[in-house]
């Protein structure tokens, strides 16, 4: 069972940012949503994830439209990881991921000592148990995006859904996060991911979404999607993928930005 | 170097202790001073019956004029600092409190329209509290009218119009007073002052502050959620609206209660619970205790201050003003520091 959009509008009131959307995330996949700037990936996921109501159309959640599903039952299920942004708060890093528990407790509801564990096991997971009590601030940009990812293990929810969680990272750190989300598929997840690298996706991504102007440019399995073609349309500029081969032997494909016709001498 | 977790217990025994030793010296020291033994002796016999066997003097000195203004001093303290900590992680923004969000101005517009029309404590709570809450309601919507890129600053400058369209009205009101009876008390009680504090009015405004207090502490998990970005909170299944809407109705009757006892002082609920972040953290749980902790004493050691150091009592509310816009010239460039 699980989340999906069938013919979806969406936007705001008066302002439609895409149409005609469908989608499914199945269990055990990382699909990958690519698109230029002002494509409404944001908006898409912000649909996805109930916090904007659908224009037309629909998003199900286990088969039952998700504006049904009471704030907290859909919290359990859906987890969301927003690019971390600086905060004024200096919330612990460990108080950050137990936040996570939320959902699971009530309206006057404190984390006890298994919401504890369960937040000390995600950061354990992730590799960053040493710095559970360090304040968020003090972490690097890598480290705050890894206990964002965290906080979601701990919500224990099927689907997570990551907006552009390798922004503002360095090179590294980016890796680092497309290594964690693959991870997390491992476990069972399914991940919806947001990017502005199409080497991102040629490398996690079981599925592909190319989003241009609000609508599916194309959509499928990454090896069939991700091609130089695909590509071009979709960021109005010539791509190749190209084929290199690593030491040792094994082959990958990654994304080469071209020169603009109107610019080769 | 100490987790902001740990230091907690021991700040807060800290603040406790030193508030403790407050209220001993604030009893004993004034224009008639009382030994602490008879301090004790008549609070002693009031609270457990008995005689005391002490001269009515020294009784009604204790009894009927300082341990109301300890009562009163303590209360609005601990209320303006918790709804400052409240606010600021409801508008996730470190720089916003009672006065600098002009809800301070609209209680104190209310208060005293109800003064004005020479209404009861009751109603001049009420009619603070309704001020209060006009005030906020017009913040937010007039900030989230405006919007723009950055949030803190609109929410600080919507404050700041808010607060003096309100403080017109304060103006109206005092310039139509009753200039022998009304005005001067109306001035008076603007300028922030535990004088008027009586025995009989205390219950009226520590009973919403109280509650309100609880209120807050019942929440504070969900109050940390808060201070997420909207998304992330609802995401996490938090029902942004309308924890909110409770969050601001608490925090503002607390205002409004502090304002209707004691006037207008401000900076209180600005510095109050970012002195307690510096030390514990930005967990609520560890913050409002500490926030009501050291508010109280805050507030008390100027009040005691003001009423012993010199000839003629000065008004608390200057010397909170005195003492918060450096530290708020400081807090504000930290802040911008931090976002840029």
């Amino acid at each position: 069972m699980t989340l999906a959009a069938r013919n979806l509008d969406f936007g705001f009131p008066g302002r439609r940012v895409g149409s005609g959307i469908d989608l499914a995330f199945p269990a055990g996949e990382v699909v990958c949503l690519l698109g230029p700037n002002g494509s409404g990936k944001t908006t898409l996921m912000r649909t996805l994830l109930g916090l904007v109501p659908a224009l037309a159309g629909d998003v199900t959640l286990d088969g039952r439209p998700l504006a049904d599903w009471p704030a907290r039952l859909r919290a359990a299920r859906l987890a969301y990881v927003p690019q971390a942004a600086e905060s004024h708060f200096d919330f612990s890093v460990l108080e950050m991921v137990e936040m996570g528990r939320t959902a699971h407790r009530g309206v006057f509801g404190v984390p006890d000592a298994a919401d504890r564990a369960m937040a000390a096991a995600c950061l354990e997971r992730l590799h960053i148990a040493p710095l559970a009590e360090r304040p968020i601030h003090r972490v690097s940009g890598g480290e705050r995006q890894l206990a964002l990812i965290a906080r979601a293990m701990a919500t224990q929810a099927a689907h997570v859904l990551m907006d552009e969680p390798t922004a503002n990272l360095d090179f590294g750190n980016q890796a680092l996060i497309l290594d964690e989300a693959a991870r997390l598929r491992e476990s069972g997840k399914a991940i919806l991911f947001s990017t502005h690298h199409p080497d991102h996706a040629l490398r996690i991504a079981d599925r592909v979404v190319m989003l241009r102007g609000g609508r599916i440019l194309a959509a499928g399995p990454a090896g069939e999607v991700l091609n130089s073609e695909n590509l071009s349309a979709l960021y109005g500029r010539p791509v190749e993928v190209a084929e290199v081969v690593l030491a040792g032997g094994s082959r990958r494909r990654t994304c080469v930005a071209r020169e603009a016709p109107d610019r080769l001498t | 170097m100490m987790l902001p977790r740990s230091r907690f217990p021991l700040a807060l025994a800290g603040v406790v202790a030193a508030l403790a030793i407050l209220v001993a010296w604030s009893f004993t020291v004034g224009r008639f001073a009382v030994a602490p033994s008879d301090v004790v002796r008549a609070l002693w016999a009031s609270l457990f019956g008995g005689e005391s066997g002490l001269a009515r003097n020294v009784e009604a000195v204790v009894l009927q004029v300082r341990a109301p203004r300890v009562a009163a001093a303590l209360a609005v303290g601990a209320a303006l600092a918790a709804a400052g900590a409240a606010y600021q992680n409801l508008f996730r923004n470190p720089l916003v409190s009672p006065d600098i969000l002009g809800v301070a101005a609209g209680c104190a517009l209310g208060a005293g329209i109800a003064v004005l029309a020479s209404l009861p404590i009751a109603a001049i709570q009420a009619f603070a509290f309704v001020g209060g809450l006009i005030a906020v309601g017009l913040v937010v919507a007039i900030g989230t009218w405006i919007g723009g890129r950055d949030p803190i600053l609109t929410l600080v400058l919507t404050g700041v119009v808010v607060g003096s369209a309100f403080g017109a009205g304060i103006a109206l009101v005092k310039y139509v007073a009753d200039p022998y009876n009304q005005l001067p008390a109306i001035t008076f009680w603007l300028l922030g002052s535990f004088t008027g504090a009586l025995p009989r009015d205390l219950p009226a405004t520590l009973i919403p502050i109280a509650l309100s207090v609880a209120v807050l502490w019942l929440l504070r998990w969900r109050i940390d959620v808060l201070a997420l970005s909207e998304d992330e909170a609802r995401s996490l299944g938090v029902d942004v609206r309308r924890l909110r809407l409770v969050v601001i109705v608490a925090a503002t009757l607390a205002t409004a209660s502090a304002v209707s006892l004691a006037g207008t002082i401000g900076w209180v609920g600005l510095l109050v619970p970012h002195a307690a972040r510096l030390v514990t953290g930005a967990a609520f749980a560890r913050v409002l205790p500490l926030s009501l902790a050291i508010g109280a004493a805050f507030m008390l050691a100027v009040d005691t201050a003001c009423r012993t150091l010199f000839a003629t009592e000065l008004p608390p509310g200057v010397v909170t003003a005195f003492i918060g816009t450096p530290a708020f010239v400081v807090l504000l460039a930290a802040a911008f520091r931090r976002s840029a």
